[in-house]
């Protein structure tokens, strides 16, 4: 049956050898016409937008250097460059210190239940970054916040234990959201260095804490530079908790002064534009060193890749301890949060947790989702952006790493580069140049769900790349040559061998993408319109119009069903992952 | 005989993505007759690998001429150039290349499947467990083709390249990634195959040994160059350099002066380290050239008594090795070493005279190449 399948398959193009040659051509063109497209329209926008006027109905737009000197003449941009710099650093820092230490017990040493904490480490990425900052505002402000409310039970104060509208209490949630990133960037570190390493310091006579720091952190110091600076490019660019968090105190970074100047009236793009390729030059400078950190950290030869089987470290009676910190920072970055959703889920308004409160249980915020007019729109466009992303990306990728591994093309290495441009993008100014240009040049797609698609895909595109690439490394290239010496033509040979082969990965890159799109916020704020807003979007919107209930409602079902689609994704995973070439 | 492939003034090279191109193979041409097992032996970098793609399809020479049976697959002046999935030759890649996707049968099957000509399903079905018969795999064609062991997937890429029953049939180092056992029982089965269907073959290794097992003819081949085309014997009793002689087989090298011919056409004298020699030379000598003499070990006769005749010298047992069949023999002659296989009869201990005895027809003088290799 296979067999009769397969002829079917073959002999649907028309056979003709130059059909065919140019049917391979025709493919690859389009794949690099889209990545050229995505990748380099927005920038090349942004650029000419931040030296340019906006354009409106009494002028066209002409060329001013304006933007630029109102952006730095003021002493206002000073105290933003500065807020998101120490912003970004203490996030950087903090979830680094976090997720290391993390790492290094649950790689190192002989704490209980390792390999569940492993497991759990996943959770904490699926929550989206609005619902962990809305909930850490439950748990953390200074006047409702659950956390002070129960101290000052405890200690019988009215002493403010954390405040999350701060500096620090931004530094605080954004670096324990970004933690788990830290955990699984040192965790994979870690596993690749020879432990005989730390062995011989062993011998020598050295005690754990001088293991720890003089061998295993200064052996890892290029992976560990890499990961702050990727934190750091995380943290400059996110924008929800400067959103969320910094702009009700006035704290400015800038993210959210981005999003203000858009969003106040008059809207000020060519301002918004000018800080826009300010922070991407950040995140740029970010992004090169990372990479050129990475690539230099094979000079330490540490990371061999070999599978080595580290004898964990015997900390004693310490074990039970570092346990407790286990569940104490699951506490902090799932339990707390989910449990106070789910607590506000289920009132008419939102009151501290109590026993008076616990008889007013009612389902009416989740009625009240279920039947709000947006939600099942919302719901379809999530779903629609989020599998067309996927799809699209990592088969366009596909191609696009297919010329860049398999072919000898000269230039091919420009196409890789490209391609993984949007990298250094914050999805914030991603959204920002999308919209300028659909905006200046019309054909059609501004305030369509297209416009979002444009964008989820130009974002995550560094993704498939990443994923393929991979995973076309390990493919043979006698494995190609053989289907052309059995007479495949390309297009046969792409479709019958090279994408099974590249399955694990595409499967793994399809399943990521469509996870983070399904999350996507700050691109999405700049772009939707009514009628096409994401669940994300909803979020957002219920939280500005302080429906905290309803937005604990749908947060809950959203955390849910991410979390069961990716136990569905990991179980799919491995059926389908476990034969890789 | 007409010659199935023609291979003419092939140049081919290697775009490098620093520096200039590699060139890998260089003026190569030669002919192989319908039917015939072809062999491209040289060392590895030699250009063998790069000749067998470029006559594939797989590579894009920069100038020179393909056919097969008169049919131009590649031609530089003429601008032709047939892709290689529009060749129909049937090839087995070093690493086998058998899709971990798909089971034996399918990998078999996929020639079939994709190629111009349409099969119906009975055909294919019929056609391809007849080639797994052949290659001994029928019973195992529903299997996953990772769950095979190395001869078996080494069967399988054979059976998946003879399928369509090609014209020509290349293979590229076939046996190198199995193990010396199996090694040798493959060869033997891919001669018989080769010679009950008489499918014209071109066989790329670094293995003189299967080289000599298996070709009808045989190219030596060194940076990029084809030294020396010969059957097996010719190529290993009469090679035409001391890099030939050096590459396929163990040899000794003894330098030497030439005296003058030797009464007898084709010999001449030789005055060598380890005294004056009679040998066979093809090239035209004459008195006071340098030259090699090359001679095989196992073209030296030991004895412990001493032998009357031409070619006859006396040494010393400095060290020998018992390997089973033979015992390899260092016997000091002078200052120099002779590599010699001897019968495992021959029990000269270490440090006693032994007698040896070097046939004339067996030592062949090779024109001097300045620098000479150390004896292997």
């Amino acid at each position: 049956m296979q067999v009769a399948e397969s002829l079917q398959a073959a002999s649907a193009p028309a056979p003709s050898s130059i059909r065919q040659f140019d049917f391979k051509w025709i493919v690859i063109g389009l794949c690099v016409i889209v990545v050229l497209y995505l990748a380099l329209v927005p920038l090349i926008f942004l650029l000419w937008q931040s030296f340019h006027t906006p354009e409106s109905a009494a002028a066209a737009s002409h060329f001013t250097l304006d933007n630029y000197y109102a952006a730095y003449s003021s002493s206002e941009t000073a105290r933003l460059f500065v807020n998101s710099l120490e912003y970004a650093a203490g996030t950087a820092l903090f979830s680094f210190a976090v997720g290391a230490f993390l790492a290094w017990m649950n790689e190192r040493t002989n704490t209980p239940f390792k390999r569940l904490f492993f497991g759990l480490s996943i959770i904490p990425l699926i929550i989206p970054s609005v619902l962990f900052v809305v909930a850490w505002i439950l748990l953390g402000s200074p006047k409702i916040g659950l956390v002070n409310l129960a101290l000052q039970r405890v200690f019988n104060t009215d002493h403010v234990f954390i405040n999350v509208y701060s500096l620090w209490g931004m530094i605080f949630v954004d670096g324990l959201h970004y933690s788990p990133m830290a955990f699984l960037l040192m965790t994979a570190t870690f596993r690749s260095m020879d432990p005989s390493l730390e062995e011989s310091a062993m011998m020598s006579g050295a005690n754990i804490l001088q293991i720890a720091w003089q061998i295993t952190l200064k052996l890892s110091w290029p992976a560990v530079f890499a990961t702050l600076l990727i934190l750091f490019v995380r943290a400059i660019e996110s924008f929800e908790v400067p959103a969320l968090l910094g702009l009700p105190v006035g704290i400015q970074v800038f993210t959210s002064a981005i999003y203000q100047a858009i969003h106040h009236y008059p809207s000020e793009v060519g301002l918004a534009s000018s800080y826009g390729v300010t922070l991407l030059l950040i995140t740029s400078f970010g992004i090169y060193f990372q990479s050129r950190m990475s690539s230099r950290g094979s000079k330490y030869a540490t990371v061999t890749g070999k599978g080595f089987r580290p004898r964990p470290i015997d900390i004693g009676r310490w074990r039970y301890l570092a346990a407790t910190i286990f569940v104490l920072y699951f506490l902090l970055i799932v339990g707390l949060p989910f449990l106070v959703l789910l607590w506000s889920s289920f009132q008419n308004f939102y009151s501290v947790p109590s026993m008076a409160a616990l008889k007013n249980l009612t389902i009416e915020p989740y009625r009240f989702i279920l039947s709000h007019p947006t939600f099942l729109q919302s719901v379809w466009n999530s779903l629609f952006l989020s599998l067309g992303t996927a799809t699209i990306v990592m088969l366009v990728t596909s191609v696009i790493c297919w010329i860049v591994v398999k072919t000898k093309i000269r230039g091919r290495w420009l196409l890789d580069n490209v391609a993984s441009l949007p990298i250094v993008f914050p999805g914030l100014v991603l959204g920002l140049s999308i919209m300028i240009f659909y905006l200046n040049v019309d054909i059609g797609i501004y305030g369509t769900i297209w416009i979002m698609f444009i964008a989820y895909a130009t974002r995550f595109m560094p993704y498939g790349i990443r994923y393929n690439t991979t995973s076309m490394l390990q493919i043979h290239k006698e494995l190609e040559e053989s289907a052309a010496m059995s007479g495949a033509s390309w297009g046969t040979t792409f479709r019958m061998v090279i994408l099974p082969l590249l399955k694990p990965g595409l499967i793994a890159g399809w399943i990521y993408i469509m996870i983070v799109s399904i999350r996507e916020l700050s691109s999405s704020i700049l772009l939707y319109s009514p009628g096409t807003e994401v669940m994300s979007i909803m979020i957002w919107e219920l939280w500005e119009n302080g429906q905290y209930v309803e937005l604990s409602a749908l947060g809950v079902m959203f955390i849910v069903v991410l979390f069961m689609l990716v136990m569905l994704a990991q179980w799919a995973g491995r059926k389908f992952g476990v034969r890789e070439a | 005989m007409a010659a199935m492939l023609s291979v003419k003034e092939l140049y081919t090279e290697y775009a490098s993505d620093r520096g200039p191109p590699v060139r890998a193979a260089q003026n190569v041409s030669f002919e192989v007759p319908e039917g015939k097992l072809f062999t491209l032996l040289g060392p590895s970098g030699c250009g063998k690998t790069t000749t067998l793609r470029s006559i594939a399809g797989l590579e894009r020479p920069r100038s020179g001429e393909i056919s097969v049976s008169s049919l131009v697959v590649y031609s530089g002046s003429k601008g032709v150039f047939i892709p290689a999935n529009r060749r129909g030759f049937g090839m087995v890649f070093q690493s086998y290349a058998i899709w971990p996707h798909m089971d034996v049968f399918r990998n078999a099957a996929f020639p079939l499947m994709v190629g111009r000509k349409k099969y119906t399903r009975s055909q294919i079905e019929e056609k391809v467990l007849r080639v797994l018969k052949a290659v001994g795999l029928d019973h195992l064609a529903e299997r996953d083709a990772t769950q095979l062991s190395g001869g078996q997937q080494q069967r399988l890429a054979l059976a998946r390249a003879l399928v369509m029953e090609p014209k020509l049939l290349l293979l590229d180092e076939p046996l190198s990634n199995l193990d010396a056992k199996l090694r040798e029982r493959m060869r033997f089965e891919l001669k018989r195959m080769q010679r009950e269907l008489r499918i014209t073959t071109v066989y790329v290794t670094h293995d003189q040994t299967e080289a000599l097992a298996l070709s009808h003819e045989i190219a030596v081949m060194n940076e990029g160059q084809i030294i020396q085309v010969g059957t097996p014997r010719a190529i290993y009793e009469r090679p035409a350099n001391q890099f030939v002689a050096d590459f396929v087989g163990t040899t000794n090298f003894l330098e030497g002066t030439v005296r003058a011919n030797d009464d007898e056409a084709g010999f001449v004298r030789v005055h060598t380290e380890i005294g004056d020699l009679k040998v066979v030379a093809d090239d035209a000598l004459v008195a006071g050239d340098a030259v090699v003499i090359s001679v095989r070990p196992e073209d030296i006769e030991l004895a412990e008594e001493r032998r009357s005749g031409v070619n006859c010298g006396e040494g010393r047992v400095d060290q020998k090795v018992f390997i089973g069949e033979a015992v390899d023999f260092q016997v000091k002659v002078g200052e120099r070493i002779l590599l010699a296989r001897a019968h495992p009869r021959v029990r000269t201990r270490l440090g006693e005279t032994i007698y040896f005895d070097l046939h004339p027809d067996k030592c062949v003088a090779l024109k001097s190449a300045g620098a000479v290799k150390a004896a292997a």
